[in-house]
């Protein structure tokens, strides 16, 4: 579908982004540890300051896993026993990440609840006595600090950080359904306060360097540096080691004191939060915000809310106690694991499996939001240029095809840019329903050709669908696959096939959409049932924000393909919205008006009439709020199999990842195919055929549903 | 264009062993290697170009260059202009009519006086039929109104020019608020007084928070101190280096006020007050007060210090420049050729400071010369940190072939050759006018010391840089 404002999805799940892309993941999990030789950890002395450095082997990135945590106590001790040291620095030897988190491998090899909760109590008790060091840790971050990494940075007596892009910190366990459970609960609110450690926690936001000196998460900055006598990266990491050194010696002689000074508004807010009334007004304001926006569907919030609480209220020791023990509870639900299950899956549509591709894809990318000046805005924007005709098309590489979704129309432009560009040119066609291979059609070069759906807003929709036909190239798809890369995105290759993947899933819940309007619901009722499921944003709405056009159109199109199994409600609906002008949002009116500044959204009332023409009779059978839910949702699982039966999808991540980051689909579920394993493909079976015998074929289960349904082994994630 | 540093070292003492160790060194150097090139000189080959006019400068002055919010704080740039362009006349003697073009340089504008070098050339009494213009390419300005001459002169449009520069830092240019500014413009259209009274309740306080001229660079947001300290870190350089750098311009400097080898300072009748005849703000040191000095700009852990760093200045300069043949005839001596010259520029945010070690290879290649050939080296001195950075740079071999795209370094400039008459660090830099005095500084260092070839360098915000060659005029 062209437009799809998951406004909700994206600004809880943003953070999934730096997740994935310093890789929060572990993958070197190895058994084998030699006795002596230390694989994780080592540690030099430089006069009187130990500087340890963290370097998991074989991976981009640090991650807390069983055997650094083994051999990071080991150094330590050492340090602490030794008479020559009198402080030390803790360091990554990886440029680009300080420690990532906790190993989610480790995590999810658990397999009860004790062992999970044992797993947080051994962490506890390393960083209890790291904090408790009586010879100084300077902890000297460059790259990301995050969940496990930022506990353990915060146990220091010191940190430094350079204010590098890369830089961040966060604990964004919530994303993965967790919380931070090796100490962060209880260590975070005395740092930053309880309001700020609450945001932190609860968002699993990034915090910039500049930004965590300001909160009092680090303690000093250092600038990266550019070139010198040595590559920038690694001379900035030899500074930043310089630096520490340098604090750390002080902190030994006292000279530097680890005390910060706090400004005035923290200090009030510090002594607001010592008066038992205040905190219980905190707790209640956020619990409210936390149970309104997660609908009771995420449980990690709350349990976060709580074990801070308990913290503060019951002294440490409960903290502690109470950290663990629902970190465990945490890691074993349903929610968490699909979560994590969606991590997994967009780390895996973040590679190109196709290889590099002949040509390389220069394209800065550096661009982040908000991490630009104006300035840097100004010469990024230099590189674009608007035009009307084709002058310079001729040393294009790729061309990027956007018109409107008409397939003469789409056929016009490929042949007049086919007689402008290159040999070697890409022909990619961003298009929601159109099938390729029939605007390829018309291609002198048909390996040339290649779809790419974006999702609206595009800088905010992470998705890129990206439909190859059986005649593109494997370079081509390669090609097209780093762009979307590189541009940020995260990526699902589908075959071509009306409506592809992405498309065709959404179009048999809209019809159902519409015939449960057509039976009566309200708009804003339907609303507020497909949100309480945990979809981003209400069914209706959706509607007025694709466009009723928009989804005439493809209800048309596809309809017309697919048959009775796309049918239910009546597409004429949408055309006598059409011919009303009700159009959405664009046209300022559909189900619901919209007026520029109001946020408040009335009913249409000239919508009465026309649902009032087209109404059917509900059947009590099948029109309680959970069967109305379970007849969308139903369907569009439905589909999602059938592409996976159909071979369109190749894998059952992909359509996980395309339909949480495309579609909207319940990130708590974790996507079609994790929410079949994780509810019962029986269950979801059985209610497909209670509907079946309401309705008819539009649900029947396909085969493939049909199967897991019989032999309950069979899962989509062994 | 260096940075505003609260406190320009006044609390130093002026002298130590340190700095009279230091002041001895180089010398001691110089004048074992001054009898070298002297002699070589007559073998080597002169920069003419064949079909080009040479240039020459006939002479060139300044005012003293004094330390902001001292003796000049009560004038106009243009005043210090005037008063650069007045001694001129009178040290060169040369008819006000014969002059063809003035060009000037400055950063920080006066806005009365946009184009100050108009305004400076009518109230030195130059003819009216003299067009001026102003140029601005940050610290260098003056080279760029130089260059701007010999171009005029080598095309052949103008045989006489008058190039300088004028900085006055004692004074710049602080607005109101773009959002005050912008009530009081629509002020200025209102009709009616109702118009005007609506105007008036969009009043808010914090339009009256002013907006002062920008230090940091638009570009990053960095101000160049800042930078220059991450530049010092990039290549290692110490504080301890670049305090003993620092002491050696400031004692080399002293020594050359005391020895009058300072030569192109006029005097300069401050109304009102005395006659200034130095520079006031060199102040040689001891390293150990200088080890006392806190960070200025990376605190609390940075290398570069109010005592490691040019200060802000107020002063003016002006150079006299002909065709060669248009000197002659007139009787003069000129002092020096003025040959080929590079501006280069770079990332301004990492590199900033790295002008001259781009711009130095570059100059000498096109000149067909080498380092060895060059008697007298003059380089802007901004900090001591962008000093020793650069010739750090300019001895990498690594940074040669992964920046510059040369297979082997640039070389160091033996440090005898460097700066011994003190540099921008010690004697000022008013950031429109120290052009001029490099230029002067090389020529005259040419005839005192003897040699043929000045090398000009210079770094400049934006990530600016510019080299040029002065051929000292045979005797």
């Amino acid at each position: 579908m062209v437009a799809c404002r998951a406004i909700g999805i994206l600004s809880r799940f943003s953070a999934f982004r730096i997740l994935r892309s310093r890789g929060y993941i572990c993958r070197n999990f190895t058994g084998s540890s030699a006795l002596l030789t230390r694989t994780h950890i080592n540690y030099g002395v430089k006069g009187d300051v130990a500087v340890v450095r963290i370097n998991s082997p074989n991976s981009k990135v640090n991650t807390l896993s069983k055997e650094l945590h083994s051999e990071f106590t080991e150094v330590m001790n050492e340090i602490w026993a030794s008479d020559q040291i009198r402080s030390a620095v803790l360091i990554s030897s990886k440029p680009g990440c300080f420690i990532a988190g906790a190993d989610i491998n480790m995590l999810s090899a658990c397999k009860t609840l004790q062992e999970v909760t044992q797993l947080s109590q051994e962490a506890q008790r390393i960083l209890e006595k790291l904090e408790k060091s009586p010879k100084p840790v300077v902890a000297a971050i460059n790259g990301s600090c995050l969940g496990g990494g930022l506990e353990l940075a915060i146990s220091c007596q010191y940190r430094i950080a350079t204010k590098d892009r890369k830089t961040v910190l966060g604990v964004p366990e919530v994303l993965l359904g967790a919380l931070p459970g090796a100490g962060g609960t209880q260590r975070l609110p005395k740092m930053v306060g309880v309001p700020a450690a609450l945001d932190m926690m609860l968002t699993g936001r990034n915090i910039r360097a500049d930004r965590a000196k300001k909160m009092g998460l680090v303690d000093q900055l250092v600038e990266p540096l550019g070139p010198g006598l040595k590559p920038p990266e690694e001379r900035t990491m030899e500074y930043l080691e310089e630096v520490a050194i340098t604090f750390a010696k002080g902190l030994a002689d006292k000279k530097i004191s680890p005390k910060r000074d706090k400004g005035l508004v923290e200090k009030l807010t510090a002594y607001a939060m010592t008066i038992p009334f205040v905190r219980q007004q905190v707790y209640k304001k956020v619990e409210e915000k936390v149970r309104k926006q997660t609908k009771g569907l995420y449980p990690a919030p709350l349990k976060i809310i709580d074990v801070v609480k308990t913290g503060i209220e019951q002294g440490s020791d409960a903290g502690y106690l109470s950290e663990s023990q629902k970190f465990g509870e945490l890691i074993m639900t349903k929610e968490s694991k699909a979560l994590m299950g969606l991590y997994h899956g967009q780390v895996l549509c973040k590679k190109n499996k196709f290889g590099a591709p002949q040509k390389d894809v220069k394209l800065n990318d550096k661009v982040k939001k908000k991490a630009l000046t104006s300035f840097e805005r100004d010469s990024i924007f230099s590189n674009l240029t608007g035009q009307l005709d084709y002058q310079g098309f001729e040393k294009a590489d790729m061309v990027i095809e956007a018109v409107f979704e008409d397939l003469s129309l789409k056929h016009r432009v490929l042949k007049e840019v086919e007689a402008v560009i290159p040999d070697h040119c890409i022909f990619a066609s961003n298009t929601s329903a159109l099938p390729i291979s029939e605007i390829a059609a018309v291609s002198k070069r048909p390996e040339k050709v290649i779809g790419m759906h974006y999702f609206s807003p595009v800088d905010k929709m992470q998705l890129l669908e990206i439909i190859t036909t059986e005649k593109t190239s494997r370079d081509t798809s390669a090609s097209a696959v780093a762009v979307g890369l590189k541009q940020g995105k995260v990526i699902i290759v589908v075959k071509d096939g009306p409506g592809f993947y992405t498309t065709r899933c959404l179009a048999p819940m809209m019809s159902e959409v519409i015939r449960i309007l057509q039976e009566g619901v309200d708009p804003k009722k339907l609303d507020s049932l497909t949100t309480s499921f945990g979809f981003p944003v209400g069914a209706a709405t959706l509607v007025d924000e694709v466009g009723v056009d928009v989804a005439k159109h493809v209800a048309e199109d596809l309809g017309k393909v697919f048959g009775e199994r796309f049918g239910g409600g009546n597409p004429e609906l949408l055309t006598q919205m059409v011919s009303k002008g009700f159009l959405g949002r664009k046209s300022g009116k559909g189900f619901y008006i919209y007026q520029e500044g109001v946020k408040r959204k009335d009913l249409n009332s000239d919508m009465d009439s026309i649902l009032a023409s087209l109404k059917l009779p509900p059947n009590s059978e099948v029109s309680s709020d959970e069967d109305i839910q379970f007849r969308l949702v139903t369907r569009f699982v439905n589909e999602a199999v059938m592409c996976l039966q159909e071979g369109i999808l190749a894998t059952p991540a992909e359509g996980d990842i395309g339909a949480v980051f495309g579609l909207g689909f319940p990130p708590c579920l974790g996507g079609p195919f994790r929410f079949v394993d994780l509810y019962g493909a029986q269950k979801i079976v059985d209610r497909l055929k209670k509907y079946e015998a309401a309705y008819g074929k539009q649900f029947t289960p396909c085969q493939l549903l049909a199967d897991h349904a019989n032999s309950p082994n069979k899962k989509f994630y062994q | 264009m260096t940075t505003i540093l609260a406190y320009p070292f006044k609390n130093l003492p002026t002298t130590s062993k340190w700095a009279l160790r230091f002041a001895i060194r180089p010398l001691s150097c110089s004048s074992q290697l001054r009898a070298a090139p002297a002699v070589q000189t007559k073998t080597k080959k002169t920069l003419a170009k064949p079909n080009i006019r040479n240039v020459v400068v006939v002479d060139g002055v300044r005012t003293p260059f004094l330390l902001s919010g001292t003796s000049y704080k009560d004038l106009m740039p243009h005043d210090l202009a005037r008063a650069a362009l007045t001694g001129l006349l009178h040290r060169t003697s040369v008819p006000k009519e014969v002059v063809d073009y003035i060009i000037f340089g400055t950063v920080i504008q006066e806005v009365k006086t946009s184009n100050v070098a108009r305004e400076a050339a009518l109230g030195a009494g130059f003819s009216d039929k003299t067009p001026a213009h102003t140029v601005t390419m940050a610290c260098i300005s003056a080279n760029q109104a130089m260059t701007t001459g010999v171009g005029l002169i080598a095309s052949g449009q103008c045989d006489v020019i008058v190039a300088g520069g004028v900085e006055l830092m004692s004074d710049v240019p602080i607005r109101h608020s773009r959002k005050m500014r912008k009530l009081m413009l629509d002020l200025n259209k209102a009709k009616s007084m109702g118009q005007r009274l609506s105007l008036i309740s969009k009043f808010r306080l914090n339009f009256l928070a002013p907006e002062l001229p920008a230090v940091a660079e638009f570009s990053t947001s960095e101000t160049m101190g800042h930078s220059a300290d991450r530049l010092a870190a990039a290549f290692a350089v110490s504080r301890l280096e670049q305090d003993e750098y620092a002491l050696r311009s400031h004692s080399l400097a002293k020594k050359a006020q005391d020895e009058g080898l300072l030569s192109d300072i006029v005097p300069f009748k401050v109304p009102g007050k005395d006659t200034v005849t130095k520079d006031n703000g060199i102040r040689p040191s001891s390293l150990e007060q200088m080890a006392k000095l806190k960070p200025a700009f990376i605190k609390p852990y940075g290398t570069v210090t109010a005592a490691n760093s040019s200060f802000l200045t107020d002063g003016a300069s002006a150079i006299l420049i002909m065709a060669e043949e248009k000197a002659l005839a007139m009787g003069y001596k000129p002092k020096a050729y003025l040959r080929d010259f590079m501006y280069v520029s770079q990332d301004p945010k990492d590199q900033l400071l790295l002008g001259p070690t781009y711009a130095t290879p570059k100059v000498l290649e096109k000149a067909g010369l080498t380092m060895n050939d060059i008697d007298a080296f003059e380089f802007h001195e901004a900090f001591s940190g962008q000093i020793l950075a650069n010739f750090k740079a300019m001895d990498s071999d690594w940074f040669a072939e992964n920046y510059m795209g040369r297979k082997t370094k640039v070389g160091l400039p033996p440090l005898e050759k460097f700066n011994n008459w003190g540099g921008s660090l010690s004697l000022g830099h008013p950031f429109g006018a120290t052009g001029c005095r490099l230029v002067m500084a090389a020529a005259n260092r040419l005839r005192k010391e003897g040699g043929q070839y000045g090398l000009v360098a210079a770094c400049a915000a934006g990530g600016q840089g510019h080299a040029m060659i002065v051929e000292a005029y045979p005797k």
